[in-house]
């Protein structure tokens, strides 16, 4: 149990010790839409210490595996650069398609799969080459993509077409879609693979997708007295490492909500910044971060509460977030 | 052996389909070909002004089509003011068109209506915002995507009452379409306790728009039209027909701004609005047509869509089938407007955020902060529920 006070405790003995506290002795790095930069947060102060500037209306952000370099879709650059995370330099670019938005990486960290939303396909990029190595036609204006844990299967979203379709990698070749509401915007998948869950904005609804049958077999709702259904509109998508939560971004209801991934029971709502998108964890697994696009800022979640316990200014309309140890 | 039967099953169920296995889903569109002038050189109508949007959202519905065996064509029919409309609706009916847009006024509305009910032709009206065809005119067989005259005065109401612009001159055009709108902003100012100081009338003499020399004219008349009115924060202009309004900003005799049928209009959509994934829709059109994207444009768009998207929940081709799931309790289309858009199922119009639009920008997006509403914020809109004298037939 971590509250407020304990932390400001602990950090002031962190900093008297020079002792750094592995948990948190993290860098965040957040994507300002708006801005065209990239927000570097030291976890440990709890604060923005740098901004690096990129190119134009960074979206999707990922770190590739060797924690070494991050990863951003440039949308209107039509572009995905890459930048050192040692000197936060651009170093490079790949060949992304036009308009990328969002992106997965397979878990063997060598190809990325990224959805170009006004072309109605999802281009797969080989890392190391830095070349296209597939193209997969789906459905009208791409988005969420999720890759299943063996690496064998892609899942990707469709805004206007409403699926989640389900491609076979190897093959490049869709295998199933499945129709959900309206508006999918994310997909996520189970760390032991066993069920997708897919966010539906306008639909306010999370799919849960048996991905052996391609049947979907709950669907999660929200309610949040006060506020306008309308109002809630799921995004992001995370489980914590045991599968045991599933925390969920609920974009202008202003809250993430905490799901039992088992029961499916909606526990607690969170709430943070305005207009909620995109979420991480640290790699301990501890804190979890959210993107709040309207009030320019991430709010920190201690999981452990799970409470929030900071919210920390970033660049204008941050975007998307990813963690990396120091 | 079992393993590869499985997965060559898999693909057959997914995936583009055969033509073999593609049901085709005709839609008509009825395109008036009627084009009134208009002030601004840039706001002459485009010859495929609607039927552009609803190419668009053919093209949308048929990527969504291919993984469910259905395929959408849109048979394009041109009619003037001497054609007859039913004959047009009839030879979209040899041709097995049960869904038929129309972008034409609404007493053709109303004919191809009462025409289209026997042999089972629903109708959606993408153009006229007369409220009487959602109310004592109504017909169960017409789905209105256009939003009425009310919808659109209350959007633009509730923003100058929440702006603190109560008080307004009232400009109104003298043609009957003109009188109903005028009817909608009396409406509105009562609704939502903003006042209309004055009305004034401008008579449509006739005669071109803007000309080499009507300028100096237009610097002179405007100012004399509007001297001497009471105090006022804003005027709103009621002008349908393009007579006058857009002659009024900064000619006022009073600076004043100018909101209505000029300055700051209420619309359903403007080629500036990029929330919501709006820059994707206004990037896939201008890439298909190379001009922006218009308000009648998105209505057939969203018309369009929401035929496949009926289509595709119902997994019918079928129109009987696509319209039941349509006037059903889930069905709801998605329309960059950052909510969902379901019908009204007392009169079938359709529910919808209003764009107040300065012609540059979208200035702001009703229903305003702080118009409650029991059911949903946007019954703000137009005529609700208590209020309707439709009795659906």
């Amino acid at each position: 149990m971590q509250t407020p006070m304990m932390l400001r405790l602990s950090l002031a003995l962190l900093a008297i010790c020079l002792a750094g506290d592995p948990a948190r002795a993290f860098t965040a790095y957040v994507s300002n839409e708006k801005d065209n930069t990239i927000s570097v947060v030291d976890l440990q102060e709890m604060k923005t210490i740098k901004s690096v500037p990129v190119g134009q209306r960074p979206r999707g952000i990922a770190l590739t595996k060797d924690g070494q370099k991050i990863l951003v879709c440039a949308s209107d650059d039509d572009t995905i650069q890459v930048i050192d995370t040692g000197s936060l330099q651009i170093t490079g670019e790949l060949p992304s398609g036009p308009d990328p938005e969002t992106f997965a990486l397979s878990p063997s960290g060598d190809l990325l799969f990224i959805s170009n939303e006004n072309d109605n396909r999802v281009t797969v990029i080989d890392i190391a080459d830095r070349k296209v190595v597939g193209e997969i036609p789906t459905g009208v204006e791409p988005e969420g993509v999720a890759v299943s844990p063996d690496g064998t299967t892609l899942v990707n979203t469709s805004e206007t077409t409403n699926m989640a379709h389900f491609i076979d990698i190897a093959r490049r070749k869709i295998v199933a879609n499945v129709l959900v509401d309206p508006r999918p915007r994310f997909a996520m998948y189970k760390h032991d693979g066993s069920e997708v869950w897919v966010s539906s904005e306008l639909g306010g609804t999370i799919s849960v997708i048996d991905p052996a049958s391609h049947k979907i077999k709950q669907k999660i709702r929200f309610a949040v007295q006060g506020l306008r259904s309308e109002a809630i509109q799921p995004i992001d998508i995370r489980f914590t490492p045991d599968d045991v939560t599933a925390f969920i971004a609920l974009g202008p209801a202003n809250r993430v909500a905490v799901v039992d991934a088992k029961t499916y029971a909606v526990k607690n709502y969170l709430l943070v910044g305005q207009r909620v998108w995109h979420l991480a964890f640290t790699p301990d697994a501890k804190y979890l971060l959210t993107t709040n696009g309207l009030s320019n800022d991430i709010s920190v979640i201690d999981v452990s509460g799970p409470t929030v316990i900071k919210s920390i200014p970033v660049g204008r309309l941050p975007w998307g977030v990813v963690v990396s140890p120091k | 052996m079992l393993a590869s039967l499985a997965a060559t099953s898999l693909l057959a169920l997914s995936g583009p389909r055969s033509n073999a296995e593609t049901a085709v889903i005709a839609v008509g569109y009825l395109r008036w070909m009627e084009r009134r002038p208009a002030i601004s050189l840039l706001d002459q109508q485009p010859a495929d002004d609607g039927l552009a949007g609803a190419q668009l959202a053919a093209d949308d519905n048929n990527t969504t089509g291919q993984f469910l065996g259905q395929s959408y064509t849109l048979i394009d029919k041109p009619i003037r003011a001497e054609d007859d409309p039913v004959a047009a609706l009839r030879s979209l009916g040899s041709q097995h068109v049960g869904l038929v847009l129309t972008d034409t006024p609404a007493d053709i509305v109303l004919k191809l209506a009462d025409a289209g009910k026997q042999s089972g032709v629903t109708i959606f009206n993408i153009r006229a915002p007369n409220d009487s065809l959602r109310e004592e005119q109504c017909r169960g067989n017409v789905i209105h995507v256009a939003p009425t005259r009310s919808m659109l005065a209350d959007a633009l109401a509730q923003y100058l009452v929440w702006k603190k612009w109560p008080r307004w001159l009232l400009a109104v055009g003298s043609h009957p379409d003109d009188a109903l709108l005028a009817d909608a902003y009396r409406r509105s100012a009562k609704r939502f306790g903003a006042r209309i100081v004055q009305e004034r009338t401008y008579k449509d003499t006739g005669g071109a728009r803007q000309t080499d020399t009507g300028l100096v004219q237009t610097q002179q008349q405007m100012p004399v039209f509007t001297q001497g009115a009471p105090e006022y924060d804003v005027l709103v202009a009621v002008d349908e027909n393009e007579v006058f309004a857009g002659y009024l900003p900064y000619r006022t005799w009073d600076p004043r701004p100018v909101a209505g049928s000029a300055g700051l209009e209420p619309v359903t959509w403007d080629a500036s609005s990029e929330s919501w994934g709006g820059a994707q829709l206004q990037n896939r059109f201008v890439r298909l047509f190379h001009r922006r994207m218009t308000g009648l444009d998105m209505q057939a768009w969203t018309a369009m869509r929401m035929i496949g998207e009926a289509a595709s929940r119902a997994n019918s081709a079928d129109p009987a089938a696509i319209m039941e799931y349509m006037k059903g309790p889930d069905f709801g289309v998605a329309a960059y407007k950052g909510q969902k858009l379901t019908l009204r199922n007392w009169n079938w119009q359709l529910r919808q955020p209003i764009l107040l639009s300065d012609g540059r920008n979208t200035v702001s997006i009703s229903p305003q902060p702080g118009f409650l509403h029991q059911v949903t914020e946007l019954d703000t809109l137009g005529m609700d529920r208590p209020e309707t004298t439709c009795k659906l037939r």
